[in-house]
């Protein structure tokens, strides 16, 4: 008996920014393809397509993605957030207000990524996680203080090719304070608080 | 008719002030948000996509094409290649020279180097077009190629005008006291702007519309419509955003190939390019083995200076990196000679690429003025004090505002330079050994004819129509702040709109001339529109438009030398037993002349000097001799700075406005990456007494270098 012929495609769903999309998709197709090609959601950019660049960084299940190296079939029922889902509707996310404030870009098509890196990296130090140049990396250390240095080694995997880099890391270390000031406002202490102000 | 609100009156002998004040971008909230769309971001109906199939053999001819089998696969809708492509004209000379024989795309079956475009595959979705691209079976007919650049090359020539001289360098190198003569390489480099290159066409009621990616839609336009013999009214280029061109967004194949499919089709077509594909077809810096010779007087006074800048290009197109240009202004000597060279080799045009020339030849010559002051006892800053020239040291004429002396002044200062030990070797921090390097920089501040439109609404606001490009510069926000000022208004009344080829001729976004040439046109333009409003009463609905083309202005500005210039300065750090080198500190004081927003410009100046510090260490594009084309094209292969290789940067500048200049506005996009490596090569070698004069000092090279120090005879080294 001859074998069923291949399926190329599959209907998927897809769940960004809180909303769910429905959607076919051809097998060879990333996550990142899908979001610009398919849905519309062209904020999120490629650089390269494979996996070097870090402009179509967007947040799976709240973790730094390249999103050229998903494909879309293997982020069904994954939480995705893509740089349109950062603001609060006109509000812009203390992140963003700073790269914006501070010209954290030149052209800007690099920025998404950056954003979502930052988000990420946020949530990353707030849960104590070190990078390369953390000088104390036992657990009860806790975080490191985000010293411009943690931030250029926590941010490098999204390139800039304007060479935005100096802008960019005051802008996150700009939105690290913000995200501090907001915890302390609050007059909470509870890390998931932070968390919570930070993404 | 309407009565505007507030009528717009002729300002005050004081602007509004908009210039000069730090400005977020206009465009800025659409770019943190993810909404601003860039060229194939933009959606269309029926939209088919193209990809473009690329030579894998450096020389020889296409034997035969599969098409057929491409054809049958899903979604395939033409295969356009030299056997079924219109053809085109490539016999015109268009806004920057004669037509690049590049975009005689499928016009022959003849290949000059790997890369070249064979065929565009197009398809209803790009992963169609891709596998069938990849699938499309072409053979070749292979001829031997040679792709090897070196010093000194036989057949290596000099192009016309390409030597300037003056007295007799061989009779003062001959009486000097010291004579530095030493040979400098720099890698081919390229642009790798974060946007790959992407344009779409199609057909809309007759005209020919394209959305795109460039440094200038007017250039595009133009060009495209003499490639396909079109009126140029019947062609429409927009390139709203750019995700940063740096040199290499001009007119390239896949424009050319998406119109052909657009044509055969009669539906949209996009082709966008991929990474490895921007290193193969999009240009790149030529790599270049230069020469200082430089005869100095015990106090350092010059009496020779030559500097001869080789180059490569390709066998189809004369493009020569400029490199010699560099000291033709900087340093007065009794004898100059500077001269270009350049080598034909089976490989890709080079082009365009930031500070095209000075980039690599400020690293040659300010090498070799290092290299002089240590060889005479002088400190590196007063040996460049003691050339500085009255008058073109070359050309005899007048300086427009010339501020250097100022940028050492003020850079030495804040960078601590005063105390500075100058022997190498003596700073030792942990593994690292500390050295501090500086280094002069200049830029021509050129100005090109460009035409502006302003409008004053009946709302009492403004329109600005302008063919101008914000490729990341930031132009779009400082002729916003231009306008205001001209207008007497704020800037949020001011709404600034570019990139369509259909405002009109316009300058390009490059040569650091962009937003003096479309400023001077804003600035033309909305004093002609006040003085018209002024006679006015209201507003009509439909608005009062002015509109000035600034080629008169332009042609009647006197004959100056007329440049932005710097001092850079460095601190690097390098661990000799690991090889690497880290840059502590950077410092770059520019005179750059009338600063329109201090927020973006520093951006455009720290941004260039990250370029510097990428030169210096990281970049470096390599070609395999046997098969002719890149090993590792792609941001592993081809490394530049990333976030952890760039240290706190400052930039700052003077403010100097020369008073006899109508605009005052100089360059900056240029400039920041003008000298940058060699400040930190002379830092380098002031923290290890080794000099690297081959661009990038990668690890190896430092730990070679170490080696032949500590080994007794053995000098500085040089290789290729």
């Amino acid at each position: 008996m001859a074998p069923a012929p291949l399926s190329t495609h599959s209907a998927i769903t897809l769940h960004i920014n809180g909303e769910k999309y429905t959607l076919p998709v051809d097998h060879r197709t990333t996550l990142l393809d899908a979001l610009r090609e398919r849905l519309d959601l062209t904020g999120t950019k490629k650089g390269c397509d494979q996996g070097q660049c870090g402009a179509c960084t967007v947040l799976v299940d709240g973790r730094r993605t390249v999103s050229c190296l998903q494909l879309a079939v293997a982020a069904e029922g994954r939480e995705i957030t893509t740089v349109e889902g950062v603001a609060e509707g006109d509000e812009l996310h203390p992140v963003q207000q700073a790269f914006l404030d501070l010209d954290g870009f030149q052209c800007g098509y690099c920025t998404p990524g950056q954003i979502c890196s930052a988000l990420g990296v946020l949530e990353e130090h707030a849960a104590g996680w070190p990078s390369a140049v953390t000088d104390d990396v036992r657990p009860e250390a806790g975080p490191p203080p985000l010293t411009p240095e943690e931030i250029r080694e926590r941010m490098s995997g999204n390139l800039c090719r304007c060479g935005a880099y100096v802008s960019i890391v005051r802008a996150v270390a700009a939105a690290a304070e913000s995200a501090d000031a907001a915890a302390q406002d609050s007059h909470s202490h509870d890390s998931h608080d932070t968390k919570e102000q930070v993404a | 008719m309407t009565t505007a609100p507030t009528a717009p009156t002729p300002p005050a002998a004081t602007t509004t002030g908009a210039v000069g004040t730090a400005r977020s971008r206009v465009e800025g909230v659409e770019k943190v948000t993810g909404s601003a769309r860039y060229a194939s971001e933009l959606p269309f109906t029926d939209l088919a996509h193209g990809w473009m199939v690329l030579s894998t053999v450096a020389r020889g001819r296409v034997h035969a094409i599969d098409t057929e089998s491409a054809l049958a696969m899903p979604g395939v809708l033409t295969v356009v290649h030299h056997g079924n492509a219109p053809r085109v004209n490539t016999d015109y000379v268009g806004q920057l020279g004669p037509a690049d024989p590049t975009l005689g795309v499928f016009q022959s079956d003849r290949i000059p180097h790997v890369g070249w475009p064979v065929a565009l595959v197009v398809a209803e979705t790009s992963e169609q077009a891709r596998e069938a691209a990849e699938a499309l079976d072409v053979t070749y007919e292979t001829q031997p190629h040679d792709t090897a650049f070196h010093a000194d090359r036989p057949g290596t020539y000099t192009p016309e005008n390409a030597e300037v001289s003056k007295g007799d360098v061989e009779a003062e190198l001959a009486a000097s006291a010291v004579v530095v003569d030493a040979r400098y390489t720099t890698p081919e480099q390229h642009h790798s702007a974060m946007e790959p290159h992407a344009a779409t066409a199609r057909w809309d009621a007759g005209r020919l519309e394209l959305v795109d990616s460039n440094q200038g839609s007017m250039w595009v336009a133009d060009e495209l419509a003499k490639l396909f013999s079109l009126d140029l009214s019947a062609v429409r280029v927009r390139s709203e955003h750019v995700g940063g061109a740096f040199g290499s967004k001009g007119v390239r194949p896949h424009h050319v190939a998406a119109v052909m499919a657009a044509t055969e089709l009669q539906r949209p077509v996009r082709v966008a390019l991929t990474r490895r594909q921007v290193f193969a077809i999009t240009g790149y810096r030529s790599p270049t083995a230069q020469r200082v010779r430089l005869g100095a007087e015990p106090d350092g006074r010059l009496r020779a200076f030559e500097h001869v800048a080789q180059c490569s290009t390709s066998t189809v197109r004369e493009f020569i990196e400029n490199s010699a240009l560099y000291g033709r202004v900087l340093y007065e000597a009794d004898a100059h000679r500077t001269v270009n060279t350049v080598t034909r080799l089976d490989i890709p045009t080079p082009t365009f690429l930031r500070a095209p020339g000075e980039a690599p030849g400020s690293f040659a010559v300010e090498s070799a003025l290092d290299e002089l002051a240590e060889r005479l006892g002088i400190d590196p800053i007063a040996l460049r004090v003691r050339n500085e020239p009255d008058v073109g040291p070359v050309s005899g004429l007048p300086f427009a505002g010339r501020n250097l002396l100022a940028c050492y002044e003020e850079g030495a200062r804040r960078f601590g330079w005063a105390g500075r030990d100058p022997r190498p070797r003596t700073r030792r921090e942990g593994r690292w050994l500390l050295g501090t390097g500086v280094a002069a920089c200049a830029f021509p501040s050129g100005v090109a004819p460009s035409t502006a439109s302003v409008t004053a609404e009946a709302d009492g606001t403004y329109t600005v129509r302008i063919t101008a490009a914000d490729v990341g510069t930031g132009a779009r926000t400082a002729l916003t702040q231009i306008a205001a000022d001209e207008l007497g208004t704020t800037p949020e009344r001011v709404r600034v709109r570019i990139a369509d080829s259909d405002f009109g001729p316009a300058w390009v976004s490059g040569g650091s001339m962009g937003t003096r040439s479309w400023g001077w046109a804003v600035i033309a333009a909305s004093r002609e529109l006040r003085e018209r409003v002024a006679l006015l009463t209201d507003i009509p609905a439909e608005g009062v438009t002015a509109r000035v083309n600034t080629a008169d202005l332009v042609a009647s500005l006197a004959q100056k030398e007329r440049y932005s210039y710097g001092a850079q300065f460095a601190e690097a750090a390098v661990d000799v037993t690991t090889g690497e080198v880290r840059v502590r500190r950077l410092l770059g004081v520019f005179d750059a002349g009338r600063i329109v927003n201090p927020l973006t410009t520093r951006s455009q100046l720290v941004g260039g000097m990250t370029w510097g510090i990428s030169m210096a260490l990281h970049e470096e594009a390599v070609r395999d001799q046997e098969t002719g084309g890149h090993v590792g094209a792609d941001f592993a292969g081809y490394h530049f700075a990333a976030n952890a290789d760039v240290p706190v940067i400052e930039a700052d500048w003077l403010g100097e406005v020369d008073p006899d200049d109508p605009i005052g506005i100089k360059g900056v996009g240029e400039i920041g990456i003008v000298g940058t490596a060699a400040a930190i090569a002379n830092a380098v070698w002031h923290a290890t007494g080794v000099r690297h004069r081959d661009l990038p000092i990668r690890p190896d090279r430092v730990l070679l270098a170490e080696g032949d120090a500590q080994a007794p005879d053995r000098g500085d080294r040089t290789d290729a």
